[in-house]
């Protein structure tokens, strides 16, 4: 089984590797470098990566499943990501999370057909006061109800 | 004359519509053919009145709040650039009392600043801690630290001045300053508060840790989920280098501290100390086991100093005006304030900064105002995730790190989240055990395992299936969880999950078996 990089994205992983492998304990950095980059950690970017920092491909491989932000399958046009954590609990979180999945009609952890959405699950955004929170693309929205949230989902879909 | 006017760029502010606040004052603005000067400051903490637009005036800042974008054009009718009269007016922003009764130490800037000025940062009392510290001998600066009887505020309470000692004692070389700022407990964000609205803060304590114990490298470990943060830390310490506050050169000292941002990966096990190191180092998050101590044997293997955002930045004051300003706050062996946040089912949450010893009552009903809801307020979780849930019999306590250990509870980094009578509280517990099944490192058993035994076990309870001895069993792992665990996560998730069983034994006995 091998998962090839192509020419584009070799060039990419290949420079971002060769411009962060001088830094102390590099590895996090490049991941994120990747990501921010190609819109994930590509299966293929782990024996590039590995043999650019002089590390085993399983040690790299340990590291992008070890931590939740690294995404192995290319995200939706959009990444919504809906706060579970306590605080959003208590001003009915849960029921938002039922809202969200039943009006896109995916779970956490999926896309949309068509590709327009990814819905994932975060553990606090820090916007605690304002319950519940999301972030979609790096927006923070607080205080969401089910209308707010077909709201922020309206206006991300005209966004395109 | 131009006006100037702030609009908030907190993150919070923001999620409530501060950005549409902020263009539709300077379009309004600019019809009206009126000059500003549009300042986008921190929050000021009152979650509930943003965004707070604020006005100077003659007499001081004029807040209005919360405003919507519709808002806008009835505020200039109202003559809002002089502190006119409107549905929203506040008055004088330091005058309501929410703000008035508050002691801010460590947030005496965040909301008042242009967080990205060191002009600005100057001007209200910056970098005065620095430059005292660059007057005293290393060891005095330590002496100082531990006189205040600061304690480490991401929730372990170490004395702080013991920490740097023992890096200071270390011999020269390679050492490390690292801030924890992986904020990851659920009803809180003053770290967050803290480093949108007065970054500079942080950055000077550090660099007064990095002067008293020698290091030369200071990294700030910052959660991924925490982009408005990265942006203004980066600004923050892009500004204090060109002023030549960070550098070869430090205010012309001669010494040298740099300083960089290093983003987690939503982990939130990365929020222990050892964890944090080896993620640091661009591992996975596993737990080291101590000893050695990381002020021995940290970052790369070199002595480093673990601190907390809340504590770096406390530093600058107490070198400022001294350990006994600092210690004369507070109660027993808590010494100084804390910031306190106000969470989830609240009226008016926010950031609250109090000397220690102010009561979980006056916090939920005096600022809080109650539930958001209306309804009564059954339980609150102090402290995080891991923290105990307090029923209403005991909202007397006070906020102090041994008052709260005295009734099985803990403080963590003073995150309060508010619950109203609909809770359920299995379903809490259940919540606990499933957080710590999500976040587990994997290195030790009882945390790997145990949580996910425990998950299953309260589905028992739910489902009504033979609850006296599974309640016993999952005491009996809690236990072991307690007992066994490698560190907090393991070792405190039982926390949440016994005190729902003490204090609200009724909500895993009454189920229906089904």
């Amino acid at each position: 089984m091998t998962h090839t990089l192509s020419p584009n994205d070799s060039e990419t992983v290949l420079r971002i590797v060769g411009e962060l492998k001088g830094r102390p304990g590099p590895l996090i950095e490049v991941l994120h470098a990747i990501q921010a980059a190609l819109g994930y950690v590509t299966e293929g970017a782990v024996p590039v990566v590995a043999q650019g920092l002089n590390l085993s491909r399983a040690e790299v491989h340990g590291v992008v499943t070890f931590y939740h932000y690294f995404r192995r399958t290319p995200p939706g046009k959009h990444v919504v990501s809906l706060c579970r954590a306590e605080a959003c609990q208590s001003m009915g979180a849960d029921e938002l999370a039922e809202h969200a999945k039943r009006s896109l009609g995916v779970d956490f952890h999926e896309t949309t057909g068509d590709g327009k959405f990814s819905l994932e699950p975060i553990y606090c955004l820090g916007n605690c006061a304002c319950s519940p929170a999301a972030m979609v693309d790096g927006r923070l929205y607080g205080r969401l109800t089910a209308e707010r949230f077909d709201a922020m989902i309206a206006e991300q879909g005209r966004n395109k | 004359m131009t006006v100037t006017v702030y609009v908030p760029i907190d993150a919070a502010a923001l999620s409530l519509g501060a950005d549409e606040v902020a263009s539709a004052i300077a379009s309004e603005a600019a019809a009206r053919g009126v000059e500003l000067n549009l300042v986008r400051n921190g929050s000021r903490g009152a979650c509930w009145l943003e965004p707070l637009v604020e006005v100077v005036t003659a007499n001081g800042r004029v807040g209005y709040g919360p405003v919507t974008p519709a808002d806008v054009p009835g505020l200039f009718a109202a003559d809002f650039l002089n502190g006119g009269q409107h549905a929203l007016a506040l008055g004088l922003v330091e005058a309501v009392p929410w703000f008035a009764s508050q002691q801010r130490l460590t947030f005496a800037r965040v909301g008042i600043v242009d967080p990205q000025s060191v002009a600005d940062y100057v001007a209200n009392d910056g970098y005065q801690g620095l430059r005292r510290a660059l007057s005293l001998a290393p060891a005095q600066i330590v002496q100082a630290v531990l006189d205040s009887g600061l304690r480490g505020r991401g929730g372990a309470a170490f004395p702080t001045g013991i920490k740097w000692k023992t890096v200071l004692d270390q011999p020269a070389g390679q050492k490390y300053i690292t801030c924890n700022a992986d904020e990851g407990d659920s009803g809180t964000f003053s770290d967050r508060m803290l480093m949108e609205g007065d970054p500079l803060a942080l950055v000077e304590g550090m660099t007064i840790a990095g002067i008293a114990v020698g290091a030369t490298q200071g990294y700030i470990y910052l959660r991924a989920e925490y982009p408005h943060a990265y942006r203004a830390l980066n600004r923050a310490i892009a500004a204090a280098y060109q002023a030549r506050y960070l550098g070869n050169d430090v205010m012309g000292s001669g010494k040298r501290f740099d300083l960089e941002v290093r983003m987690g990966a939503g982990a939130y096990v990365c929020g222990e100390e050892t964890s944090m190191l080896e993620s640091l180092e661009g591992k996975r998050g596993e737990i080291r086991v101590r000893p050695p101590l990381p002020a021995i044997k940290g970052l790369f293997g070199q002595p480093t100093i673990v601190n907390n955002v809340m504590t770096l930045a406390t530093v600058p004051i107490i070198l400022q005006k001294g350990a006994e300003f600092y210690k004369n706050f507070g109660v027993g062996r808590s010494r100084g304030t804390l910031p306190l946040q106000l969470a989830g089912n609240i009226k008016r949450g926010g950031l609250v900064e109090r000397a220690f010893g102010v009561t979980l009552r006056e916090l939920l009903y005096d600022y809080g105002g109650g539930s958001a809801t209306g309804r009564p307020i059954r339980a609150v979780q102090v402290g995080g995730p891991l923290g105990a849930y307090i029923p209403a019999s005991q909202f007397d306590v006070a906020i102090d790190y041994e008052a709260l250990a005295g009734i099985g509870a803990l403080l963590g980094h003073g995150g309060i989240v508010v619950f109203d009578d609909t809770v359920d509280m299995a379903r809490m517990a259940r919540y606990a055990m499933e957080f710590c099944a999500v976040e587990s490192c994997g290195k030790c058993t009882p945390c790997r395992i145990g949580s996910t035994r425990g998950v299953e076990v309260i589905d028992r309870i739910l489902g009504g299936v033979e609850t006296e001895r599974n309640v016993r069993q999952l005491e009996e792992l809690c236990e072991t969880m307690l007992q066994g665990s490698l560190c907090g996560l393991g070792g405190m998730t039982p926390f949440p999950v016994t005190s729902a069983l003490k204090h609200f034994s009724e909500d895993f006995r009454a189920r229906t078996r089904h």
